[in-house]
């Protein structure tokens, strides 16, 4: 269905070019903007080009999970919603938007992004737990980025609502951040023969070889990965990747 | 003593008023109800005389008899193929309908169109129930090769092309890219030089946000001049792409 | 007990500010944005597009879909944990019916128009904002349409009928709470429901306030639908 988009896709990154004019490497403007949803105990909005998405984090406080009973517990959601694309459709989550929730929650809790040992009230018995809601608004592709971005600026807006010990006081907004101890960068690069290429458009998404999701850190080490498309790549491809990944997540990362 | 409400070419929302009085008369996109005239759509008010009538800005692509469109073939059935039409009806090329060729019963269709290529085609019959019918025998329409496909407002369509096709030509001019405008809102473009092909969309597209503002040739002439790219001159596209005529369209 | 003033300030038969823009989701065909105080709704209309499933299709004219959904995190207290409830599909129905008296969809059989309403936060009055964004959403879209939907609401608290109830007059003791959707020229009602115990007088004096309001919501969505055109020259 999507073999004329793909044969013109490659023909112009062979001659360094893009549908839109831009570079292989090149990301449509980054922006976040803070405190979108009053309700949330954090929030924000991301934009990449037209693609925009919304996160939402509330707290909850529940009985620890009995192999982490020191700890406070994680928990990532995203919501294709049809308001966002005439391909979604209302209903129970698409595969697509569980591996979405899936490595943005992965990127999150492998980097240890949130010091969990620092939600927990009283062990056993009462700990805190951080949901992020990510829901689009409009899909213009990209949305592995915008969801991750989206998802950390939302943890990183966050403070605790009131809580007496027994009830939370969601209307009482503390000032008390998250504990966070670090901030993992989640990028998708897409393979298209031998380029690689940054922030698709949906066009562009129709028509990739393979993609790699990798969360960077600051010192430049790597959180956690996730492959996907339907072709193989080789282990040279893969630094090569990597290489990309590591310099580009500096765009992302000056936008928070 | 009747009022009118509205000035020529303003835009007026759904259930405004544009005129008190029984001297107006409703046409197109406007009602009466009582003494007024009210607007049925979103659109833009075409004074003519007492005649009050809008002319749309928005809204998807309904098929209509005669119309060139430009389609994407997704599915092959017994006897042809059906084909998307940018809109909630999907039409039907029937095998006698695509070529002058014999095609023997049996026959692989996909050795002629398969699916995923775009077609221009024309709409031959539309049904009260909106099936449609197309067709590819006529000048000009046939499968695109290459090129990029990209949507527009089919309400713009007419300003796209221009009179005469005034506007796609002098795109065409400064980019010599080959143009071929359906009108559902499909347009199809291919170009030698992404550059080219790129500013073709552009302008394709600030056409498309600025059809309903006056002095848009000027504009667009002088957001091409500004842009334009050194090429040989000649344009080797001339000959082999006969254009589709288009019938004016208000 | 007598309700002296309301927690923002303001008077009875007043609105809480209102902003709204046409055309902020460019993947579909129309969409709206509407806000009145923290209550914020956003719509997006697709179609007149296929009808699946097939055997829902109406040959004789199109069907118009509505689908009202608060995201996760938009409500007063706790998560609202995602998916449809009974809550979202009521809403859901009485929003279609608010707005299929003014649409036309004869010339489309067969097909369906989607309009997805989705509210980030929320402080009370959802039903009747996501209703103002739907209208403006379903104009953008090219929907032939006689008229705009605006819809508000109004109630009681102790002894006062107001207007446009906050979460705290919505969720408070006694409080009534009436949303009303009007058509904007006719101001035939299109959506009335009620929860809590009201005389007739003070109904009618509800809705009287809701009436006036709406001329000022119409304004707010005509503004914002021809802002939507006139672009600037880039």
């Amino acid at each position: 269905m999507h073999e004329e988009i793909k044969h013109n896709i490659h023909s112009l990154l062979s001659k360094g070019t893009r549908l839109d004019g831009r570079s292989a490497s090149d990301f449509r403007p980054v922006s976040i903007e803070y405190d979108v949803a009053h309700n949330a105990e954090g929030s924000a909005r991301v934009r990449i080009g037209e693609t925009e998405v919304i996160a939402g984090v509330k707290m909850e406080v529940m009985k620890p999970y009995p192999d982490t009973a020191d700890q406070g517990s994680l928990m990532v959601n995203v919501e294709l919603l049809a308001l966002s694309s005439p391909d979604f459709e209302a209903g129970p989550p698409s595969g697509d938007a569980i591996e979405l929730a899936r490595v943005t929650d992965r990127a999150i809790r492998e980097s240890k992004m949130i010091d969990l040992h620092k939600l927990c009230v009283t062990p056993g018995e009462k700990a805190w737990m951080v949901v992020i809601d990510v829901c689009t608004v409009n899909d213009a592709g990209n949305l592995f980025d915008a969801i991750a971005l989206a998802a950390l600026a939302a943890v990183k807006n966050a403070t605790f609502p009131g809580f007496d010990g027994e009830k939370i006081d969601y209307h009482e907004k503390t000032d008390k951040p998250l504990p966070l101890q670090r901030l993992p960068i989640s990028l998708t690069l897409y393979k298209y023969g031998k380029h690689v290429l940054v922030d698709p458009t949906q066009d562009e998404e129709l028509a990739y070889d393979s993609r790699l999701t990798v969360a960077v850190l600051e010192d430049g080490s790597l959180a956690s990965m996730q492959k996907g498309g339907d072709e193989a790549f080789s282990i040279d491809d893969l630094s090569e990747i990597l290489d990309v990944a590591v310099e580009k997540s500096q765009v992302l990362r000056t936008a928070l | 003593m009747s009022e009118i409400k509205v000035k020529d070419k303003e835009i007026v929302v759904p259930g405004e008023t544009l005129a008190i009085g029984m001297d107006y008369l409703p046409s197109h996109w406007t009602y009466r109800e009582k003494d007024k005239i009210l607007a049925s759509r979103l659109g833009l008010v075409v004074i003519e005389g007492k005649v009050l009538k809008l002319v749309p800005l928005s809204g998807v692509y309904l098929p209509k008899r005669g119309d060139t469109i430009i389609g994407q073939v997704t599915e092959i059935l017994l006897s042809g193929w059906r084909i998307d039409t940018n809109s909630a009806y999907s039409a039907v090329m029937n095998m006698k309908d695509a070529t002058s060729e014999f095609i023997a019963r049996g026959a692989d269709l996909t050795k002629y169109f398969d699916i995923g290529d775009w077609v221009m085609v024309k709409i031959i019959n539309v049904t009260s129930q909106n099936l449609v019918d197309v067709t590819m025998k006529g000048p000009g329409l046939r499968k695109l090769k290459g090129g990029r496909i990209v949507h527009v407002n089919t309400h713009k369509v007419p300003r796209i092309i221009g009179k005469q096709g005034s506007m796609v030509s002098m795109i065409k001019q400064y980019t010599n890219c080959r143009i071929l405008v359906g009108q559902n809102g499909v347009v199809w473009i291919s170009g030698d030089d992404p550059a080219q092909e790129l500013l073709t969309v552009n302008t394709i597209k600030k056409i498309e946000n600025e059809a309903h503002l006056a002095g848009l040739t000027d504009r667009v002439h002088s957001y091409l001049e500004k842009r334009k790219m050194p090429h040989s001159g000649r344009n080797i596209h001339e000959t082999d792409m006969p254009d589709v005529q288009y019938s004016e369209q208000e | 007990m007598t309700y002296e003033k309301r927690s923002d300030g303001r008077r009875f038969d007043e609105l809480r500010p209102i902003a709204a823009k046409v055309g902020v989701i460019p993947r579909a065909v129309g969409s709206a944005w509407f806000k009145i105080g923290k209550t914020e709704a956003y719509a997006a209309v697709y179609g007149p597009r296929e009808m699946y499933p097939k055997f829902l299709q109406d040959p004789l004219k199109g069907c118009l879909r509505c689908h009202y959904n608060m995201m996760p995190f938009s409500g007063s207290g706790e998560r609202v944990r995602p998916g449809s409830n009974r809550r979202s599909k009521e809403i859901s129905l009485v929003m279609e019916r608010a707005l299929r008296p003014v649409v036309d969809l004869s010339q489309f059989p067969n097909a369906v128009v989607d309009v997805f309403v989705e509210l980030p936060q929320t402080d009370a009055g959802t039903r009747c904002a996501g209703i103002c964004a739907a209208s403006m959403a379903l104009a953008d879209a090219g929907i032939p349409m006689r008229d705009l939907v605006c819809a508000v609401s109004a109630g009681k608290v102790e002894d006062k009928i107001i207007l446009d109830l906050m979460y705290d007059e919505d969720s408070a003791e006694e409080g009534v709470d009436i949303p009303i959707a009007m058509l904007a020229n006719s101001k035939e009602i299109s959506l009335l429901q009620m929860d809590g115990m009201i005389t007739k007088k003070d109904l009618m004096k509800a809705i009287d306030l809701a009436k006036k309001a709406v001329d000022e919501i119409c304004d707010v969505q005509k503004t914002a639908l021809k802002e939507r055109f006139n672009v600037a020259e880039h």
